[in-house]
């Protein structure tokens, strides 16, 4: 198990340097000057003279690579070509609200996933079951922008109920009454996403061998299904939400924009208007970065769950 | 071995082509699922055909005194900012959503068959190489990668073009490769290897037909998330040209007065909602309909 | 034999799935109490059926008819699905085929030993606990203490299959179910697992409906046996008479099938030829695959006639009495 968890560190390292090395060589393989293709026509010659040196794209490919992997591996990620501030110190200014961001969406998709998923359970076959199968593949089929735009309509512009933009202020109140929004819409796709995986999970969970001894032992249908199947569906299902945490993590652009919030998305998303190409490839590395360090976590924790892996470790 | 030629290919493929579509319809149709699925994408397939002689107005005219109206007789879904005509908007937005997805789609499904087909026939080296860039791109979430290569390219419908292709390309051929993988073993792929068949006549007579129906599901069923690429890049401001009737365009131009009127924002994201659902409905029925296997439940 | 109610009694049971196919077909099933009684048929002869049904473990598609189905005297029959649960336990309690996953794997023996008695409300933790490690040692279990914090994984399948005896002995039912308890274990256990079962019955007077396909467990542990074929029960009678006199052509079939029975070197093996019949239509189940089976055969139902034996009964238009 150890000497698994080991090699999947190792595969994430070295997917992490083939996308850090793709990125790169797409700057080369776009027709037209490198600087040109990163920055844009309307950046300055200074500005272009920064980025060719920061990249150091006058010495050779090879040299180039090695230079810009040996950056990376001190955490360099470079700096902002428009205000000059490292590009790491910026993500990580933001960072925080975006992950708060990501913790609030992933609160919503587990519990209302896990209950909905629940009630299709102990409704198997009804009406109840039909509906929340339904409704729950309607979300995950939604885009997430037209919920944000939605809900931004409804709650914030005819109604007044919650904040339309930013993230609040320094007290705790308005920091969660600006998330509700951008967390909800980040956040529906993924009950309708938990809920099914749920389901699915605790149906095939039901059909186990043991369920028919507890059945046979009168052992009570409710405590059969949450105590048993729950907790085994769970065990299934948890791996698959550390992945989608990472996913979160990532996925809060639209939100960001339409909640003008700060944060990763927000920031990637500005770079792209600028033509700030390497703000772009930092948040693009430290968003595959979190991906694959959740990959990994979502092993070690269905290992620590897991008796059976548990006591193989 | 030459029995097996004969008899093995027979087992697998299914009857005629023909009566199999026919007999999946009616199992589509007869879930509420597929039915519902089934009748928005005809509707979506037939505004796609039909948009420029539907459309009453011609949705780039601009009409400084009209803008901003709320739905009416003449404009039934209102206007925008600019006294454009939204109803006329979404329905040529319609055209733009479909031929940008399943234009994609087809490049997509071009590239992707003849690289699972190499990673999955071809030696172990390659297959390991191939694997890992695929890895490395879905490792990426998929609206970075397209900022990422917006940045680069610039914004514009063929950039969208390459953003999905990149996202699909990975998944794609992956399935390829692995249904490769597993009937390369299959007897009937060994006897004509051993009958000296070339490689080409093995991927392309024996094994393609074997590869493209979950490869169709598979496609089906990232429609919606193609068109919702499609539309969130336009809504940023990065994807199809601004003046460009698309649903994205329309909801990014809403979302510019949403405080003026909701109409626009409205009338834009209804399409794309309805799109989104009537293809993934459509998608999951057939994959129910098509691979059973997934479909089985146990519960006492 | 005495004045106590039959643990199980069961007159005229049909089990139907889906409309037609009967699964379980005119059974007649009764057990004395402290009485060993063994089912034993081919895959596919209904006799798990028969097992899961006295429970009400069958699928709802189950369709359960029967003039009579009582166990220690209650009528089942007239019974809901909660009233039937509250059965489960006290009067009949079953272990199942294959230990290994008969317990949940994620959570400890203890737990789930101890949710097996939940009725028991008023008794504490502890005294649960107490009576679990008593029952565990009881049934050959060294440690027994220790092995409640264990996970199902950590054990073999003999000690499991020692586990789940104990637990149904917990419920102290009036009848034990055992479908094919010792199918899924190696022989050197199938005989400690028997010999437990044979010991708790002297020790408990509990009473036992053995489910096998193996003769060998039958004429180790019954007192009676009932020989299924199709759904139905084609002969019944003391477990001595029928080996020693089988009746039914096809228990005959059966015996020289036996391993353990077949004496003189053969250059092939004996075989029933063909395969169990689906259920349905006239004339004598077996008979497609029955060596003497005649005309008659295929056009009547049999009827249930005494053999040679006292109280040993079988199904057959021929008199072979």
């Amino acid at each position: 198990m150890v000497s698994f968890l080991i090699r999947r560190f190792l595969l994430s390292c070295i997917i992490l340097l083939v996308v850090a090395n793709l990125l790169f060589l797409m700057l080369h393989m776009i027709p037209g000057d490198p600087t040109v293709v990163a920055l844009g026509p309307r950046s300055t010659p200074e500005m272009r003279e920064a980025f060719r040196h920061m990249m150091g794209l006058d010495r050779p490919l090879l040299e180039q690579m090695g230079l810009f992997l040996l950056r990376l591996a001190k955490g360099d990620l470079g700096t902002d070509v428009w205000s000059g501030r490292p590009v790491l110190s910026m993500i990580l200014d933001v960072l925080p609200l975006t992950a708060m961001l990501a913790i609030a969406s992933f609160l919503w998709a587990v519990l209302l996933g896990i209950v909905l998923g629940c009630v299709a359970v102990m409704q198997h076959g009804k009406w109840a079951d039909w509906l929340i199968g339904l409704i729950s593949i309607a979300f995950v089929a939604v885009p997430s922008f037209v919920v944000a735009l939605y809900a931004l309509l409804v709650f914030a512009v005819a109604l007044h109920w919650l904040p339309a933009i930013g993230a609040g202020g320094d007290d705790f109140t308005s920091q969660l009454k600006a998330l509700v929004l951008p967390s909800f819409t980040i956040g529906l796709g993924w009950v309708g996403y938990v809920s099914r995986l749920v389901r699915a999970a605790m149906i095939e969970a039901m059909g186990e061998d043991y369920v028919r001894t507890l059945r046979a032992y009168g052992v009570n249908e409710r405590r059969i299904v949450f105590s048993y199947a729950l907790k085994q569906a769970l065990l299934s299902v948890v791996s698959v939400l550390a992945i989608g945490f990472g996913t979160l993590l990532s996925g809060s652009v639209f939100a960001e924009i339409v909640f003008s919030r700060p944060g990763l998305g927000k920031l990637t998303y500005d770079a792209v208007i600028s033509r700030n190409f390497p703000v772009v490839m930092g948040t693009v590395l430290v968003t595959s970065a979190l991906y694959l360090v959740c990959m990994v976590l979502a092993d070690i924790i269905s290992a620590v769950l897991d008796p059976r892996v548990r006591s193989a470790l | 071995m030459v029995d097996a030629t004969l008899h093995k290919p027979k087992e697998i493929r299914e009857p005629g082509v023909v009566t199999l579509s026919l007999r999946v319809i009616g199992q589509i149709l007869s879930t509420p699922l597929g039915a519902i699925g089934m009748v928005i994408v005809a509707l979506i397939l037939f505004v796609t055909l039909l948009a420029p002689h539907l459309a009453p107005y011609n949705p780039l005219a601009i009409s400084v005194k009209d803008r901003l109206a709320g739905p009416s007789f003449a404009h039934w879904l209102g206007t925008d900012q600019l006294g454009r005509d939204l109803l006329s908007r979404v329905l040529v937005g319609t055209r733009t959503a479909m031929s940008v997805a399943f234009s994609a789609l087809f490049l997509s499904l071009a590239a992707a068959v003849p690289l699972g087909l190499i990673a999955g026939y071809g030696p172990r080296l390659l297959d390991s190489l191939m694997i890992l860039i695929f890895d490395s791109f879905s490792s990426l979430p998929m609206i970075m990668l397209g900022l990422a290569t917006v940045v680069l390219l610039g914004p514009g419908s063929g950039t969208v073009v390459l953003v999905i292709v990149l996202y699909c390309v990975p998944s794609y051929a992956r399935l390829v490769r692995s249904q490769t993988l597993s009937l390369k073993e299959r007897d009937f792929i060994k006897a004509q290897q051993a009958m000296d068949a070339g490689i080409a006549r093995i991927l392309f007579i024996h094994l393609l037909p074997n590869v493209i129906g979950p490869l169709l599901i598979l496609a089906c069923l990232d429609i919606s998330t193609i068109i919702t690429l499609e539309a969130g890049l336009s809504f940023l401001g990065l994807g199809v040209k601004p003046q460009i009737p698309s649903w994205g365009n329309i909801l990014s131009d809403g979302f510019a007065v949403i405080r003026n009127s909701p109409v626009p924002v409205i009338a834009g994201g209804v399409p794309l909602i309805l799109a989104t659902i009537g293809f993934t409905f459509l998608g999951e029925a057939l994959r129910d309909a098509l691979d059973p296997r997934l479909k089985r439940e146990k519960l006492a | 034999m005495s004045d106590q109610p039959l643990v199980l009694d069961i007159e005229d049971l049909t089990i139907r799935y889906g409309g037609v196919i009967s699964a379980v077909d005119n059974v007649n099933l009764s057990i004395r109490p402290g009485e060993v009684m063994g089912v034993i048929g081919e895959s596919g002869s209904g006799k798990s059926t028969l097992a899961h049904s006295i429970l009400g473990l069958l699928p709802k598609s189950a369709h359960i008819e029967a003039a009579r189905f009582r166990l220690s005297g209650r009528d089942v029959n007239a019974m809901d699905d909660s009233e039937r649960a509250a059965l489960r336990g006290p009067l009949a309690a079953m272990i199942f085929q294959n230990p290994m996953t008969a317990f949940s794997p994620i959570h400890r023996l203890g737990q789930q030993l101890s949710d097996l008695l939940w009725r028991d409300g008023q008794m504490s933790r502890a005294e649960k606990r107490e009576r679990i490690i008593t029952m565990l040692r009881r049934t050959g279990i060294a440690d027994p203490a220790a092995k409640l914090d264990a996970y199902p994984f950590q054990f073999s399948g003999g000690m499991l299959q020692r586990v789940a005896i104990s637990a149904a002995l917990l419920m102290q039912p009036a009848l034990l179910i055992a479908d094919e308890p010792t199918t899924a274990l190696d022989v050197t256990t199938e005989a400690q697992i028997l010999h437990l079962m044979r010991e708790l019955r002297d020790q408990s007077g509990v009473a036992i409906l053995m489910i096998s396909h193996h003769l060998g467990v039958i004429a180790e542990l019954c007192d009676r046996v009932a020989v299924m074929y199709a759904g139905q029960i084609v002969e019944e009678g003391p477990v001595e008479a029928i080996f020693a006199a089988p009746a039914h052509p096809y228990t005959q079939a059966l015996l020289a099938c036996e391993p353990a029975l077949i004496r003189e070197r053969q250059g092939r093996l004996p075989v029933i030829a063909g395969e169990v019949a689906r259920p349905g239509g006239p004339g004598c189940r077996f008979a497609p695959r029955c060596s003497v089976a005649e005309e008659l055969c295929r056009q009547a139902s049999p009827p249930v006639r005494p053999a040679a034996a006292e109280g040993q009964r079988y199904r057959c238009v021929r008199d072979l009495a």
